[in-house]
């Protein structure tokens, strides 16, 4: 690797909502060894290092403007991969792509995974992700077995849930503030086709909605619904509802064909004629308030017969892959997504209020999500016993000014109905809601462990700085 | 070195970008102008100053009427060339990034009409010329290689014609004009704006070595006209805009002429 010279490696990285964008001194470290370079390098130049992946938040936490960002992606080694047991041993580089790509011809698909296939292990770790079985399974961080943290000390700590309980817990979830995770062991999930079993229902309003999705949750492996945020009125909240499960062993006839890759890969030409990577210019023209709501009400019209189809995993899973670049309809200055968490008694109230405020503000979400959701046991964590709302905007010149106040108001209203975030989609927390939602202890024992693991912290990002501030 | 404890400013998100800029000359006339107003503007400011004092005081004053941190003050001599590349470092490091950098050093220190001093025009041309050569040669290899960021150059309508008053005061600011159209034409390839600003008459410390000063302008007039220019990208103004019909017409006398005009020369 070439020692540093800041200007050549000065480089403008940006956020997945192409929304924001900050210059860093990138790196694309190969091996521990030159991670470690990169700690000492930094150490000489009095700058700061901040972790990336993919750079899929929607935020700010894979940027570090004006200091070192180091890019994992180059540490995409699969070390060691066991189709008996399903224990897989990586790099922190290695794509949930990469992943599903190698283990499912043998029977197994990832416990967890995020809506891109584009995002590394790594960073999905610093993010603890969540996917659509978040209430059968938990977070990606529950199906770690070990790994290995590579602290800004020099030393390599092993963690487990039984082995350096406290750091394990904490560095998952961790935002890439504690060390840098250079192997991760995986429990993959046995499946027997590479088909999923899916339902697909219309909800006519929000109390319909949540309630279909609390009780289809213990029936099925998967569970996630599209709220369309531009409907008002009586029609508040409606949407379709996507339940799948694996099929059972020998239900289908012939897995070694549906495991194969070659099957599970996404179409490349829209209707078989539109190549997919120009799509995002067709979408661009209907991304304003009429065009979307013209979109939704169709697709929740062509929704209303109940449907029940086969579909592949990565079909089903990754819709964020479906049109390459769709980030780019959304114009110049990008998208962020607001996502909050909600104890199941309070959900159905606060997102009443929060999509009637969005309306009378002229400011309706273009998507909105929902999923079921679990507490866990890591010490930054998103979760809750409820539900979870995210919400695309578009950003734009003139609603940036209004948009923030609304943020701020469903900052109140959320944090009013006992509700939480997660670190990788909203790009506005202030540190005051960052305390009330995980409490003074758990900041105070994460920001312990940092002085522990990163005595000159070193390790910075710009979502920890506007979050923790700026020493953590 | 930042050379306070002052917190650092906040950084940009998405719904509040905060442009980012780098003031080199900052603690009186335009450039303290310059400051209040950038700050106002939403700006977050790196400003650069010889006194101490006055540096801390200005920041103190932006950092209190914008009710957040907003300026950091860094104490810095512009002669110190070897200081320049760990200072852009931590700068870019303070501030998150960089979108505007204004190079406002400048002294003038007329030795009288008929004498020669060349210890003060040597540090003339160090401050107006090789200063800005040692900041804006760094600046400008960030902005090329990021492919964004606007400069701009505080010279002089003095730079237009060399004149029997001051001889090395206008041939620093020529040289720096010439440098600033120089940077422009090497950068705009790559989306990085240069704006030269040639400002006449202002009121500030510069103007008592002026001889039948008119058209005397506000500092802060002067900054309004700056901001606009840097809004909308221009390449070269005057301030107040007036001096460009006056330049155009003193550029086009010969100089046969013009060494006999005395009033002007």
């Amino acid at each position: 690797m070439n020692t540093l010279l800041p200007i050549q490696t000065l480089t403008r990285l940006g956020n997945f909502g192409r929304s924001l964008y900050a210059p860093g001194y990138l790196h694309q470290p190969a091996s521990v060894e030159e991670i470690e370079q990169v700690f000492k390098l930094a150490k000489e130049q009095g700058l700061t290092i901040g972790l990336r992946g993919a750079g899929k938040s929607y935020n700010d936490a894979a940027l570090n403007g004006g200091g070192i960002v180091l890019d994992l992606r180059r540490m995409n080694r699969i070390l060691e991969w066991n189709p008996e047991t399903g224990v897989i041993r990586v790099e922190p580089g290695v794509t949930i792509q990469q992943l599903w790509q190698h283990t499912l011809p043998d029977g197994w698909w990832p416990p967890v995974v995020s809506g891109t296939m584009t995002t590394t292990l790594g960073g999905c770790l610093a993010m603890n992700i969540h996917g659509k079985n978040n209430f059968r399974m938990g977070t990606l961080g529950e199906h770690v077995l070990e790994f290995t943290l590579l602290l800004p000390t020099g030393l390599e700590i092993i963690c487990g849930p039984k082995k350096n309980r406290d750091l394990f817990y904490a560095a998952i979830g961790g935002l890439g503030m504690l060390g840098v995770f250079t192997t991760i062991t995986l429990q993959m999930k046995r499946v027997h086709s590479g088909f999923l079993q899916v339902r697909a229902w219309n909800v006519p309003e929000l109390t319909t909605h949540l309630a279909a999705i609390e009780a289809g949750a213990p029936a099925h492996d998967y569970i996630v619904g599209w709220l369309d945020a531009t409907a008002r009125g009586a029609g508040l909240g409606r949407g379709q509802i996507h339940a799948a499960d694996y099929l059972p062993e020998g239900q289908d006839a012939d897995p070694d064909r549906s495991l194969q890759v070659e099957y599970q890969t996404l179409p490349s030409r829209f209707f078989g004629l539109v190549p997919k990577s120009l799509l995002h210019y067709f979408m661009a023209p209907f991304m304003n308030n009429p065009g979307v709501w013209a979109i939704n009400t169709a697709k929740y019209l062509l929704g209303l017969p109940a449907r029940s189809y086969r579909q592949t995993h990565a079909a089903f899973h990754f819709l964020l892959d479906y049109v390459p670049d769709w980030e780019l309809a959304y114009g110049r200055d990008g998208l962020i997504q607001y996502q909050s968490f909600l104890p199941k008694e309070t959900a159905r109230d606060a997102w009443t209020e929060m999509l009637t405020l969005s309306h009378r503000r002229g400011l309706p979400a273009y998507l909105g999500v929902t999923k079921r959701h679990r507490p866990d046991e890591f010490l930054l964590s998103h979760a809750v016993d409820g539900f979870s709302l995210a919400l695309d905007f578009k950003v734009t010149q003139r609603n940036r000014a209004r948009l923030a106040q609304l943020l701020q108001d469903f900052d109140r209203i959320v944090l009013e109905a006992g509700g939480r975030f997660y670190f990788a989609k909203n790009s506005e927390t202030v540190p005051e809601t960052a305390r009330r939602f995980l409490g003074k202890e758990a900041i105070a024992k994460f920001r312990a462990l940092k002085t522990r693991c990163d005595p000159n912290h070193l390790l910075q990002s710009d979502l920890y700085r506007r979050v923790f501030g700026e020493q953590g | 070195m930042p050379t306070n404890v002052t917190a650092l400013p906040p950084r940009s998100t998405p719904l509040q970008p905060r442009r980012r800029a780098l003031l080199i000359g900052a603690s009186s006339g335009i450039g303290a102008a310059l400051a209040r107003r950038l700050a106002a503007e939403g700006y977050v400011l790196a400003l650069l100053a010889r006194r101490a004092d006055l540096l801390q005081r200005l920041c103190e004053d932006i950092n209190a009427a914008c009710g957040e941190a907003r300026a950091v003050p860094y104490v810095h001599d512009v002669r110190d060339h070897a200081a320049i590349p760990d200072l852009l470092k931590r700068i870019l490091a303070d501030l998150g990034g960089l979108d505007l950098v204004i190079y406002n050093a400048g002294v003038n220190l007329p030795a009288g009409p008929e004498a020669y001093d060349f210890e003060n025009d040597l540090l003339m041309t160090e401050i107006n010329y090789v200063g800005a050569l040692a900041w804006l040669d760094r600046v400008a290899a960030v902005f090329q290689q990021l492919k964004s960021g606007q400069i701009v150059g505080i010279s002089s309508v003095a730079g237009d014609r060399g004149r029997a008053g001051n001889p090395a005061y206008t041939a620093s600011k020529a040289a720096l004009t010439c440098y600033l159209e120089a940077l422009r034409n090497r950068l705009g390839r790559y989306g990085v704006h240069v704006l030269t600003v040639k400002p006449g008459f202002v009121q500030t410390d510069m103007l008592k070595h002026a001889q039948r000063p008119f058209m005397v302008i506000s500092p802060e007039q002067a900054a309004a006209d700056i901001c606009k220019a840097i809004r909308k990208r221009r390449q070269s103004i005057y301030t107040p805009a007036r001096w460009g019909f006056i330049m155009l017409i003193i550029r086009l006398i010969p100089s046969f002429l013009f060494r006999r005009l005395r009033f002007l020369a």
